[in-house]
């Protein structure tokens, strides 16, 4: 019975050291289970949620693919029909409205502009980072203030100006067009590239006894390379889909893919088979550029290339 | 070092190479560039993408071209954006377009402002065209004081189409020539006669084209009008009101489901794969419903007038036609290709290489003597030209008009005023608002269209 309260006294005296060892050991490790468990349904909560999106997103193409693939009454019935028999029909009317001009058309138009963007918004960009001008920030603001104004907004004037100089119906005058529409993008896009190069490694290189040229070519280039893989897919993009100035600017000899998809657009009989095949015939080209450059992509937009 | 300094100026001059070459090209506008030169040149053509056109397109390079030696470059757009272009074009004088296809409403219109040239002279004179052999009601549509504005390529009126077995197995006729409440009681009593089989299919999705063009031929024969002959609207009088509550009820009760969002393509859709009984629409929709690739009831279909109330017939009138725009330089040319477009040669030859049943058809008396049409137009063919002929574009009602046009109102507002109103219409058939309501709002819209005539 002595042994009691020996035991009671010990007891609570041995419980703040002894007691957190046998007691509170489980619940750690069961919080680490849980936590661990926490993190792999938090990962699986992300990974649904990406996989819903892109099967969100993903829906229409498969869909507009789906439909080319289709006729043109199975395309048009409702409910929709998505397992009725295949065929390639649409794609040969496609072909047989002559889709070889528009696409050149495109290509010129897109190709050289976003050619020109890069030649042009690399030094500008250089100029506004690494060894920025005087009131850069001023300049970097009356870059991006030039896309405020709606495009339909400068159409008109633009129209007459084109028209007087006879440049209407020319190639060309989309390309002038879209390189100036898009310049803005990729200053900025290209600006914030460059600004992540550490001013060490320009300094080392200069150190190393590389001239300018060299530093820019095998210095800076390889580090921005991503970044320029992203912008000139933006600026290719956008010209690439652009509707309203082509579709004004351009009649007979040089008007660009958006404007061939159109046409298949008819007020009497059904074109949505139709209209399908062509615009994934005109979404091709881009999609390839993009699969080409995904793994550059992947790294250009991560780095940071939009805030 | 050295070679490294090398490569660097070769890099740097192959750039500016590049540049420079860039440059030229622009400069030089070769490429894809540089047209509109006109003068005897290739006839640059801006149309819409309907069937017809894709045809004309494949044909006329082994036909047209071979012939005349005269190129032709086509540009196709839908319709809303064709008729910006050349809206634009004409009034700019930018002179790109030797040849646009043109619908009956824009022609006269587009005539008052001196958009287009007048072709009297090009076709009077000229006895291999025939000019007397084009249908009189679509000479009226496409003329402006008398001069001829436009050479039609393919004309429709609007017909009543059945379904001759539906109708045999529920014991009831369709007479030739319907009135509106006949109609209402077949379409009440084939209703559900297949599972689901609606009684009838008419137009509920909005637009002064879509659902006003059917309806305008109901308002037309119930005894409405949109305006009198001085500009007095007349949107919310008892005859307007009492068509469109008559239009508006048949659809709700025995029309086809999600009405308000169906128009040409959505009844063509529903009729050629049995959902309807019967439909009302453009006779051109008669190639596509007996064309067994495309339709499930080919030679299952029965044509009638269009039904009628006060009046003796009330089938619109629309034509697809070819105009040249009065600035292009390219005119004799042009003429030539639109002469060949609508003659009597071309129509054998879409026969003969293409199949009769896409003849473009509607605008040649001609037309409906060719056995071979004949035979592939069955029975909606006599029918066609029965109902152009009695279509009327100068007096289509009870009372005179002030424009020329059948189901639309010839002035550029209409368009906005019509799409407007049938908003309104096509909410009170999917269950908001009432017909009064609607035409109330419409009828003040008139009135301020009329106050820019009266």
């Amino acid at each position: 019975m002595t042994t009691t309260p020996t035991d009671t006294s010990t007891v609570p005296a041995t419980t703040p050291d002894t007691a957190p060892s046998p007691t509170s050991a489980p619940p750690r490790r069961r919080r680490a289970r849980l936590r661990g468990a926490d993190q792999e349904r938090a990962s699986w909560r992300w990974a649904l949620t990406a996989w819903v999106l892109t099967l969100v997103f993903v829906a229409p193409v498969v869909w507009m693919v789906l439909t080319s693939l289709h006729t043109e009454a199975d395309a048009a019935t409702n409910p929709p029909s998505p397992f009725a028999p295949v065929t390639f029909d649409n794609y040969l009317q496609v072909f047989d409205r002559g889709a070889g001009v528009f696409l050149t058309n495109s290509a010129i138009a897109s190709g050289v502009s976003t050619l020109l963007v890069l030649l042009l918004a690399v030094p500008a960009a250089y100029a506004l980072s690494i060894k920025p001008v005087e009131k850069w920030t001023d300049a970097m603001f009356f870059f991006l203030s030039t896309k405020f104004l709606p495009p339909i907004a400068a159409l008109l004037p633009i129209y007459l100006i084109v028209k007087r100089v006879g440049m209407l119906d020319n190639v060309y005058t989309l390309v002038i067009l879209y390189t100036a529409m898009n310049m803005p993008i990729a200053i900025w896009m290209m600006q914030s590239f460059l600004a992540e190069i550490p001013k060490e490694i320009l300094e080392a290189a200069q150190v190393d006894g590389a001239g300018f040229l060299r530093t820019m070519w095998s210095i800076v280039t390889p580090m921005i390379s991503p970044g320029l893989a992203a912008t000139a897919l933006i600026c290719f993009i956008f010209s690439w889909n652009e509707f309203m100035f082509a579709v004004n600017l351009t009649a007979t000899v040089s008007s660009t893919a958006p404007i061939f998809l159109v046409g298949f657009i008819s007020s009497q009989g059904l074109f949505l088979a139709k209209l399908c095949a062509a615009s994934t015939l005109v979404s091709l080209p881009v999609l390839i550029a993009g699969f080409a450059a995904q793994d550059k992509l992947v790294r250009g937009l991560s780095l940071g290339a939009v805030k | 070092m050295g070679s490294y300094n090398k490569k660097i100026a070769m890099t740097a001059v192959v750039g500016v190479a590049g540049l420079a070459l860039a440059g030229c090209a622009g400069a030089g506008g070769g490429g894809g560039g540089s047209s509109s030169d006109g003068g005897g040149g290739a006839v640059t053509v801006l149309m819409v993408g309907n069937p017809q056109m894709e045809d004309i397109e494949k044909l006329t390079k082994d036909t047209f071209t071979k012939d005349t030696g005269i190129e032709v470059d086509y540009t196709i757009l839908p319709e809303n954006e064709l008729r910006d272009k050349v809206t634009q074009d004409v009034a700019t004088g930018a002179g790109q377009y030797d040849v646009v296809s043109v619908g009956a409403y824009e022609v006269p219109i587009w005539a008052k402002n001196d958009w287009l040239q007048p072709l009297d002279d090009y076709v009077d004179d000229d006895a291999d065209y025939d000019a007397a052999d084009l249908l009189d009601p679509m000479k009226e549509s496409l003329s402006s004081d008398g001069q001829l504005y436009a050479l039609p390529f393919y004309g429709e009126s609007s017909f009543l189409m059945y379904r001759k077995d539906v109708l045999k197995q529920e014991g009831l006729t369709m007479p030739e020539k319907p009135t509106w409440d006949e109609v209402a009681d077949i379409a009440a009593k084939v209703d559900g006669a297949e599972p689901g089989m609606k009684g009838i299919c008419l137009r509920g999705l909005p637009g002064w084209g879509e659902m006003f063009a059917p309806l305008t031929t109901v308002v037309n024969t119930f005894g409405g009008t949109w305006f009198d002959e001085d500009w007095t609207p007349e949107v919310d009088s008892p005859e307007f009101t009492d068509a469109v509550d008559f239009y508006v009820n048949l659809i709700k009760q025995h029309g086809e489901p999600g009405a308000s969002q169906a128009g040409f393509t959505e009844c063509l859709n529903a009729m050629s794969q049995g959902k309807v009984a019967m439909w009302y629409d453009a006779t051109s929709a008669a190639g596509s419903l007996e064309d067994s690739s495309v339709s499930k009831v080919a030679g299952k279909v029965g044509y009638a007038y269009a039904p009628v109330k006060e009046t003796d017939s009330s089938g619109w009138l629309w034509t697809w036609s070819w105009a040249m725009p009065a600035d292009t330089d390219n005119k004799d040319n042009a003429a030539e290709f639109m002469k060949w477009a609508t003659s009597k040669q071309y129509e054998q030859t879409v026969g003969e290489q293409l199949g009769w049943s896409r003849v473009p058809a509607g605008k040649r008396a001609s037309t409906y003597e060719i056995p071979e049409y004949e035979k592939a137009a069955g029975d909606f063919g006599p029918l066609t030209l029965a109902s152009i002929e009695a279509a009327d574009p100068t007096d289509p009602g009870v009372q005179p008009r002030p424009t020329v046009g059948v189901q639309f109102v010839g002035i550029p507002e209409f368009a906005d005023l019509g799409t407007k109103v049938s908003q309104s219409i096509a909410a009170v058939i999917a269950g908001k608002g009432s017909v009064e309501d609607a035409l109330a709002q419409g009828q003040s819209e008139a009135e301020d269209v009329a106050k820019n005539y009266q």
